[in-house]
């Protein structure tokens, strides 16, 4: 009796500057397996469809659980992480392709440096060192927590880059994740204390005004962040910066 | 060019998008309208129009000016998106791609609609009058044109209308961009209306 397989038509490339190409494989199938699984048979035993020896397909992987963001993908044409992709699900031959809006590194790994850079530019995170203890700080109202732990559930992973059409090469558009990042940060009563700086972050050149909105990224987030909330959120309150930091006087000493 | 000017050059695009842009569009296309009722009360609103105080002061400073900066801006903010309906085929994406593509449409659409009437006037070799869009109406390709263009225009308006209230931080909630959503789509069908109407009249006297 046939041993029953799993079809797969990887895109590969060998490196950063090199032509892709397609590559088939067949897995011998295992009940509840998903697209990480069958990587890992594939680099366990490197033969293509055709029977020849082949280079292992290299990707990335963290938690195996949806929550580090570095194994996201493009399944079936749809961007998402592989570890909650499971085979049982998909429609086969699996075409798995790297995420396009980024460079690709090797097969199906990217550098998605552009997004830490962005966080870099809206200053995603609170200082809180001090040169003594601070003590602790403000509290937080429980129903504010409960919104902006939503928030904090992203993981940087480039779904919403893959679905944005206006992150690409033509554009430094830093991306809903980081706006969203804003908010989230602005919205803790500590962060609140550096809030004018992240929101000149997103006044800079491609920051907040990159938006377009299409509203693709809040329809893909694997987390259901609403992005596009955030957003026109961020978009308020840039709007109020602009016109208090002209018009009014705290900022001047 | 100064660095990070993109924000306010952004917001003024979208400003100018509405004021004065989109209240100008649709005061010409309610003020056309007068030709439904007749080639005389066309005529007599054509020429108070043209004859308001200042006229040129405020063709220049409510019309080109505004046009001209949110055509050149827009048209690098159309190129430098990567349409992708085909992946992400959701309502707003296609609002997205149509709002780009109107936008494109629109400016030919002006463009040779201002070289055919205002400046053809302006020249001399044309009055500003009812049988002036007689004549270029009855011609069917041209008939066309304008409705292509005309309905272009009031899409990228009303539909600017609703990205103008995102982009200000005017509506957040998903429920409110919803209602907004609704809300253009009247803006778009009512304006729509009122200058299909007027074409229709100059192009078939009905």
């Amino acid at each position: 009796m046939a041993e029953k397989t799993v079809e797969f038509i990887i895109t590969r490339q060998d490196s950063p500057d090199s032509e892709p190409y397609d590559e088939r494989f067949l897995v011998p199938y295992r009940k509840n397996m998903n697209v990480i699984s069958a990587l890992m048979e594939i680099q366990q035993n490197p033969v293509n469809a055709d029977g020849e020896k082949t280079t292992p397909v290299a990707w990335e992987m963290s938690c195996l659980e949806e929550v580090c963001g570095a194994c996201s993908m493009v399944i079936n044409g749809v961007p998402r992480q592989s570890c909650a992709a499971l085979v049982d699900e998909l429609e086969q031959p699996i075409r798995l392709e790297p995420m396009a809006t980024f460079p690709v590194v090797r097969d199906l790994i990217v550098d998605r440096e552009r997004m830490f850079d962005a966080l870099k530019q809206v200053k995603a995170w609170i200082p809180i060192d001090g040169t003594h203890d601070l003590g602790p700080g403000p509290r937080m109202p429980e129903n504010k927590r409960q919104w902006a732990y939503e928030l904090s559930k992203c993981m940087t992973c480039g779904v919403c880059l893959e679905a944005c059409p206006n992150f690409n090469d033509k554009s430094d558009f830093i991306g809903p994740a980081a706006i969203s990042q804003v908010r989230l940060f602005n919205s803790h009563p500590t962060g609140a204390m550096h809030a004018a700086e992240r929101l000149e972050g997103l006044m800079e050149d491609g920051g907040i005004s990159g938006c377009g909105n299409s509203q693709n990224c809040v329809q893909v987030c694997p987390k259901g962040i609403p992005l596009t909330t955030s957003i026109a959120a961020m978009n308020r309150a840039t709007t109020l910066h602009a016109f208090k930091s002209f018009f009014g006087s705290d900022e001047v000493v | 060019m100064a660095a990070n000017r993109d924000f306010y050059w952004r917001r003024l695009h979208s400003l100018l998008g509405v004021v004065p842009i989109g209240i100008f569009l649709v005061q010409h296309l309610v003020v056309n309208h007068f030709a439904v009722y007749g080639e005389e009360s066309f005529n007599k609103a054509a020429n108070f129009m043209a004859g308001l105080p200042f006229v040129i002061l405020l063709e220049i400073f409510i019309i080109y000016l505004p046009i001209l900066y949110h055509a050149v801006l827009g048209v690098y903010i159309a190129f430098t998106a990567k349409n992708n309906v085909s992946r992400f085929g959701y309502f707003r994406n296609w609002m997205f791609k149509l709002q780009r593509w109107t936008g494109i449409i629109t400016l030919i659409f002006i463009a040779w609609h201002v070289w055919e009437t205002r400046v053809q006037v302006g020249l001399g070799n044309a009055d500003l009058d009812y049988s002036l869009m007689e004549g270029i109406l009855t011609n069917p390709f041209m008939f066309w044109f304008y409705i292509i263009g005309v309905v272009s225009a009031v899409f990228h308006f009303a539909n600017g209308l609703w990205s103008f209230c995102v982009t200000w931080g005017i509506t957040q909630t998903p429920k409110s961009q919803r209602a907004m959503t609704y809300v253009a789509l009247l803006v778009f069908l009512a304006v729509s209306y009122i200058g299909v109407r007027t074409l229709i009249q100059f192009a078939y006297g009905v």
